[in-house]
């Protein structure tokens, strides 16, 4: 189990629904008998009246979608490059966190913007995707859970000739 | 023949504007083109107007300059009508005429192209087709007088292929097959999810192409015939640009699937795999040698895109361009003696031919955005994609840079044109 500092209001929900399936199958209490307890989180109070069980010490179990809650998933590139930015390489800290933790397979869909010929292109978005899935692999994750795929300039997130659309079409998209 | 820019616009307005889906707007030609009359054809009434289709072609080239009907001061139909003296006042170089008759199973257009400076006979031809061919009875007059009076073998017989992107819609994504004048349109295959790379087999009776229908990109052939479709490659990575051999027994084709995009061959009966390049940098986009002996293609081993050549036999590797810092999806001219590739000049993407030999590079689009290149069998001219008002179209440009002009799409974006071989 890891505790976690809760931060958002939309947690709230998550954990709600987390309690009441540990509450009812009765594992929060085999897991509070070998735990300390940590300080409450005020956002949590609401939490504790919904429920019905005694839950005055018991361990946060891990909503899995949380920590990555405003944590990007598209990672943007320079024109003709492959080298992660550290933006990028910030993000991707936190997916391999969670990915370590609760490994699922994940597709980095890798892609360019229009200039220049669409095969090369192709393998530019190959290379991108590659970036993501070593970062991701150098920090732990399965690598046998990653599908890479690179679409080039087939599929713009922009539709533009213009260096703002380029930028954002220069990017993987982890899904 | 010498080069001039006219900066002028010429609409053609074909008889088949109607049915097809690309229209051409001539936007540059030679300055002294050859003036020829196509007179009206004689003989039995038609749906196709064959005279405006030849008209169109030969107009097309950017090598004629038909003169209207008009002005024409007589229509003769047989030898015996032509005075010389109406064709000279015009200007004329030339006279074509013709009679259509029925057939039992369709048309027949006997045709002759006269000379009028000399005053005789050029030569008296006859095309006949299927009560559906008239568009190819009128395309085999064209190639007869064009290589008449250029020396050059017609290719207005030929085909084109293209992916049209209609950026909407559950079928998106539509590989079309068309006439080299863009008539006739027939989508082939269509899909939502896209298509890249259509390449024709010689014998024009197969295409190969990737489509990312199984949500990775994977090899398909396709039989134009029947339609029957066959997944070649389904490779971890890239499966791309495949590129038929001379002898259409083999695919070229870029697969990542050892770690790295690296050229492979295909043998298509025997399904064997054989790796051609061996480098940790992006090797794609290769294309035969005319004589098969050899594969084209672009790395980026020497730090920017480039374009090599690999010989099967010796797997040595040679650098071809070294003029700019961006050469990439290089083809082969069909004499073997020079190459056509996306070139960037100060940040912008050109269509730029080069010697093989001297290494002499000439930039033949001013357009931005250029890409795919593809060369008419009889090497006279070349077919690019490039952006115009925001949208993807068609554009083609004479070898020496002297006849330009556009195919704009009516739907959608237009790309990734491939002129076919000669039919035969």
């Amino acid at each position: 189990m890891i505790f976690l500092k809760l931060g958002s209001k939309t947690v709230t929900k998550t954990i709600k629904l987390f309690l009441t399936i540990f509450a009812l199958t009765g594992v929060l209490a085999a897991c509070s008998s070998n735990t300390q307890v940590e300080e409450p989180v005020e956002d949590t109070a609401p939490v504790e009246d919904d429920t019905s069980v005694d839950n005055t010490d018991y361990d946060l179990p891990e909503p899995v979608q949380d920590p990555l809650e405003g944590v990007d998933s598209v990672f943007y590139f320079e024109f003709d490059q492959s080298i992660l930015t550290s933006e990028a390489r910030a993000a991707l800290t936190v997916h391999a966190e969670v990915l370590r933790d609760s490994p699922k397979s994940i597709r980095l869909e890798g892609h360019g913007d229009e200039r220049g010929s669409r095969e090369y292109n192709m393998a530019l978005g190959e290379r991108r995707a590659n970036a993501v899935r070593d970062y991701l692999v150098l920090q732990g994750v399965d690598g046998s859970l990653i599908e890479t795929v690179s679409y080039g300039e087939e599929q713009p997130a922009e539709v533009g000739s213009y260096d703002s659309a380029w930028a954002k079409n220069r990017r993987v998209e982890l899904k | 023949m010498k080069i001039k820019i006219l900066l002028v616009t010429m609409i053609l307005s074909l008889s088949s504007v109607l049915h097809a889906e690309l229209t051409i707007e001539i936007t540059q030609g030679v300055n002294d083109p050859t003036p020829i009359a196509v007179v009206p054809m004689g003989g039995v009434k038609v749906p196709e107007n064959i005279s405006n289709i030849v008209s169109a072609d030969l107009q097309r080239s950017g090598l004629f300059r038909p003169i209207p009907r008009g002005d024409m001061l007589s229509l003769p139909t047989q030898e015996s009508q032509i005075h010389y003296r109406d064709w000279r006042i015009l200007g004329a170089s030339y006279v074509l005429i013709g009679g259509l008759q029925q057939t039992p199973n369709g048309f027949e257009l006997i045709y002759e192209l006269y000379d009028v400076v000399s005053q005789r006979k050029v030569f008296r031809k006859s095309s006949s087709g299927g009560t559906s061919a008239l568009r190819d009875i009128a395309h085999a007059v064209s190639d007869a007088v064009y290589e008449a009076v250029t020396g050059i073998r017609g290719a207005f017989s030929t085909k084109i292929l293209y992916i049209e992107d209609l950026r909407r819609g559950p079928k998106r994504y539509r590989l079309v097959k068309a006439d080299a004048d863009g008539a006739r349109a027939k989508v082939i295959f269509s899909s939502s999810q896209p298509l890249v790379s259509p390449a024709w087999s010689h014998d024009l009776k197969q295409v190969a192409y990737v489509s990312f229908e199984t949500s990775r990109p994977a090899i398909f052939r396709q039989n134009l015939v029947t339609g029957q479709r066959e997944q070649l490659t389904n490779f971890q990575g890239l499966n791309g640009a495949p590129s038929w051999s001379p002898d259409d027994s083999k695919l070229a084709l870029v697969l990542s699937k050892d770690g790295n995009p690296e050229i492979y061959t295909l043998d298509i009966a025997s399904k064997k795999l054989t790796r051609v390049t061996r480098h940790f940098a992006i090797d794609t986009e290769p294309n035969w040698t005319a004589d098969g002996k050899g594969i084209i293609f672009t790395s980026n081993r020497g730090g920017s895109p480039q374009i090599y050549q690999v010989g099967l036999a010796s797997r040595r590797v040679e650098r071809l361009t070294f003029e700019g810092d961006y050469n990439a999806r290089s083809r082969v001219s069909p004499d073997g003696k020079s190459l056509v590739m996306v070139h960037r000049e100060n940040g912008i993407y050109h269509i730029a031919w080069q010697d093989i030999v001297s290494g002499d590079l000439r930039i033949l689009t001013e357009t931005r955005l250029d890409e795919s290149p593809s060369i008419a069998p009889n090497g006279a001219m070349l077919l690019y994609a490039t952006k115009h008002q925001n949208k993807g179209v068609l554009a083609a440009v004479s070898m020496d840079a002297g006849v330009k002009f556009r195919l704009p799409s009516k739907q959608g974006d237009v790309r990734e044109p491939a002129w076919s071989p000669f039919v035969n």
